[in-house]
């Protein structure tokens, strides 16, 4: 038998996940805590091995944390939002049309086609539709959504199905596209977007990313000082720095639950998963 | 509280991060910057922006944002050191190998992959010379298309003829060994050195150039060149496997070119026409400025290490028993030597070429114990270590 290690777990969205986790897994064991790392291909799997307690700890996408919580609950267990990067916290998601739109607000898109993300994705997807049903536009009825369904089961984490939106958006097939605040940067300063042919419509209010899940089965001690090394790594340490750079953090704050109403709302909404963590869209497939 | 910054129409797709960095970096981390512009995507990207690189920002509830200026840029740099001083007085001993590739005197940041230079140290690849020779070698750069008046080739009779590209073949042969050579070496030496890797690239350089110019010579006006010898090629093959610098300097430098010296002035000497005269004599003033810093570098290195001659010692000891059982310089290089110093085909010519080479010979040995001699050899010991020189010349 092995040694009984705290395990995590984390999905493999891209093959710098392996570089990433190698090295915080160097670095934890290095600082002598027991710490391995499983990789999954999909968010679905992690969360239930988490809530049974397989893995102890699961690097979570945000839609993954409510589904954790809502497994977890209905089976009588716990999980805990540990710790988050600083970069997960207030982020914001827009809902983009080309320069020459007569759109100038939400309602303007009344009988439109709209460009999101991949079915599971929170950025571009679920938040930015349920931002349409708040303004009064139901998807599908009002408003026709043309997904783009890339890396299903990684719950946006790859930025293909976002690129694909904004390349629909410039080739003027759809009349909208939505996708997260800093992609939008990236694909002004990339000329998908050229800042003079597309304007913004609407903005979402801030919410949360990934958070670091804790179930309450994993051992508590081994937990608390997982948690406890990841807060204290400091970006003044070079031997550090290129890990947080790689995951694209410049220091884990804790983990806090008050940014994710919004999302809660778009999975409640969209009927993506129900109250007992069933995954309940028929579309999506991952 | 500072600011406002007024960004104007300017948007972070066309620069905006730079005057907002200028106007962060006034202030202490914790500092307040309100900014306002009218680029409609201002909020968004302000947004983004300040949480990818660490700054906090809000919505300012009067007009614009407020971006309170973050650590991350102090902490990115923390630690960081200078790699030495930009010249040759800033040089450090041992320079880390995570400096790699970084210009001398650089702010290097801290951490980084090691950069595997082996010789990294100062005592062992330094000359205080090397600075002075490097701009000298690059001052005297020459081209080979117009450095040799190609023009004016004369046909010479057949055999003297066959004597030159035969002598040419082996002068392409021994100065490959010379390209190859330094070319290895500058690969290891660690870039805080650079004057060093400088020079070194400027020798393999020069070898390249001479390497044109005595193939050009030998195809003047024929299409073939002369033989190639399995003792030539043991004798320059024993210098390539040498991984020591300070050897490898002392064998392919001070005894290889420094030999080379003398026959190059022999060939200047005794060259039948122009051209041959010319290609010898460009090589020549190349090859004394390569002797020179393998000197220089030996010199400086015998004053504090008193066991590198014994070193030095045993590597001519080494390549002399490498080398024992093969026949040394190839027989046709010599023949062709004697052809071109006796100039006729009668007797008395022959002989006179004969004793020339028998010169060129004693001219090389006697070079080769001056500067042994000059490294601290006494002279009797220099006399002995001479003789065990490959009789390949290089």
């Amino acid at each position: 038998m092995t040694e009984s290690a705290l395990v995590m777990g984390a999905v493999a969205y891209d093959p710098k996940v392996v570089t990433i986790w190698e090295g915080f897994r160097r670095w934890l064991r290095a600082a002598k805590l027991p710490f391995d790392f499983v990789l999954y291909s999909h968010y679905e799997r992690q969360v239930e091995d988490l809530v049974t307690g397989r893995i102890d700890a699961a690097w979570n996408s945000p839609l993954a944390w409510l589904r954790a919580q809502r497994l977890a609950a209905a089976c009588g267990r716990s999980v805990r939002c540990a710790a988050m990067r600083d970069t997960d916290q207030n982020l914001t998601s827009v809902v983009v049309v080309r320069a020459d739109s007569d759109c100038t607000s939400l309602p303007d898109l009344k009988g439109r086609v709209v460009a999101v993300g991949a079915v599971d994705s929170p950025q571009a997807t679920l938040i930015p539709l349920s931002h349409l049903r708040a303004a009064g536009l139901r998807p599908g009825q009002d408003v026709t959504v043309r997904r783009f369904d890339v890396g299903v089961g990684l719950h946006g984490d790859h930025i293909g199905g976002e690129r694909a939106a904004a390349r629909a958006l410039a080739a003027g097939g759809v009349d909208a596209a939505c996708m997260i605040d800093a992609n939008h940067l990236l694909f002004s300063q990339e000329g998908i977007l050229p800042a003079a042919a597309s304007k913004i419509l609407a903005q979402t209010p801030p919410y949360d990313h990934c958070n670091m899940t804790v179930v309450d089965t994993a051992p508590d001690q081994l937990a608390d000082r997982f948690i406890n090394l990841l807060r204290s790594m400091s970006y003044d340490d070079p031997e550090v720095r290129p890990l947080l750079d790689l995951e694209g953090l410049r220091a884990w704050r804790p983990g806090r639950t008050t940014g994710y109403a919004l999302l809660d709302t778009a999975v409640k909404d969209s009927g993506f998963y129900d109250a007992a963590g069933a995954v309940t869209d028929p579309e999506y497939l991952p | 509280m500072t600011g406002p910054l007024d960004l104007e129409h300017l948007s972070f797709t066309c620069g905006a991060h730079l005057l907002i960095n200028r106007a962060l970096r006034a202030l202490p981390p914790g500092g307040q910057l309100r900014i306002i512009g009218t680029d409609p995507a201002l909020g968004v990207h302000l947004r983004a922006w300040c949480r990818s690189t660490g700054h906090g920002f809000a919505v300012d509830p009067a007009d614009g944002f407020q971006v309170e200026r973050g650590q991350v840029e102090q902490q990115r740099w923390a630690g960081a050191q200078r790699a030495g001083g930009p010249n040759p007085d800033g040089i450090v001993r041992r320079p880390p190998a995570h400096w790699g590739l970084a210009a001398r005197g650089a702010l290097v940041q801290a951490g980084g992959p090691p950069a595997f230079f082996d010789l990294d140290d100062r005592d062992v690849v330094w000359a205080d010379l090397a600075p002075r020779l490097y701009a000298h070698a690059a001052a005297r750069q020459w081209d080979p298309a117009t450095a040799v008046d190609w023009a004016t080739a004369t046909e010479l009779p057949t055999e003297i003829e066959t004597a030159v590209v035969q002598v040419m073949t082996y002068l392409v042969e021994n100065e490959q060994a010379a390209l190859v050579i330094p070319a290895r070496l500058l690969a290891r030496i660690h870039p805080h050195f650079r004057e060093v890797q400088q020079l070194l690239a400027v020798q393999a350089a020069d070898e390249a150039r001479h390497i044109e110019i005595f193939t050009r010579r030998a195809l003047l006006h024929g299409a073939q060149m002369g033989t190639s010898s399995v003792g030539g090629r043991a004798s320059l093959t024993t210098l390539l496997a040498e991984p020591d610098f300070s050897l490898a300097s002392f064998l392919l430098s001070v005894l290889g070119e420094g030999s080379f010296l003398a026959l190059l002035a022999f060939l200047d000497h005794h060259a039948p026409d122009l051209v041959t005269r010319q290609v010898t004599q460009l090589a020549r003033i190349d090859e004394a400025r390569h002797v020179a810093f393998g000197m220089a570098h030996l010199e400086h290195q015998a004053a504090l290490d008193p066991a590198l001659r014994g070193r030095l010692r045993a590597a001519i000891q080494r390549r002399h028993d490498a080398l024992l059982h093969t026949a040394g310089l190839n027989a046709d290089v010599l023949d062709a030597l004697t052809i071109l110093a006796a100039g006729q085909w009668t007797p008395t010519a022959i002989a006179r070429g004969h004793h020339a080479v028998q010169q060129l010979q004693h001219a090389m040995d006697q070079g080769r114990q001056q500067r042994l001699t000059r490294l601290g050899f006494p002279p009797d010991e220099a006399a002995e270590l001479s003789a065990l020189h490959t009789r390949n010349f290089m």
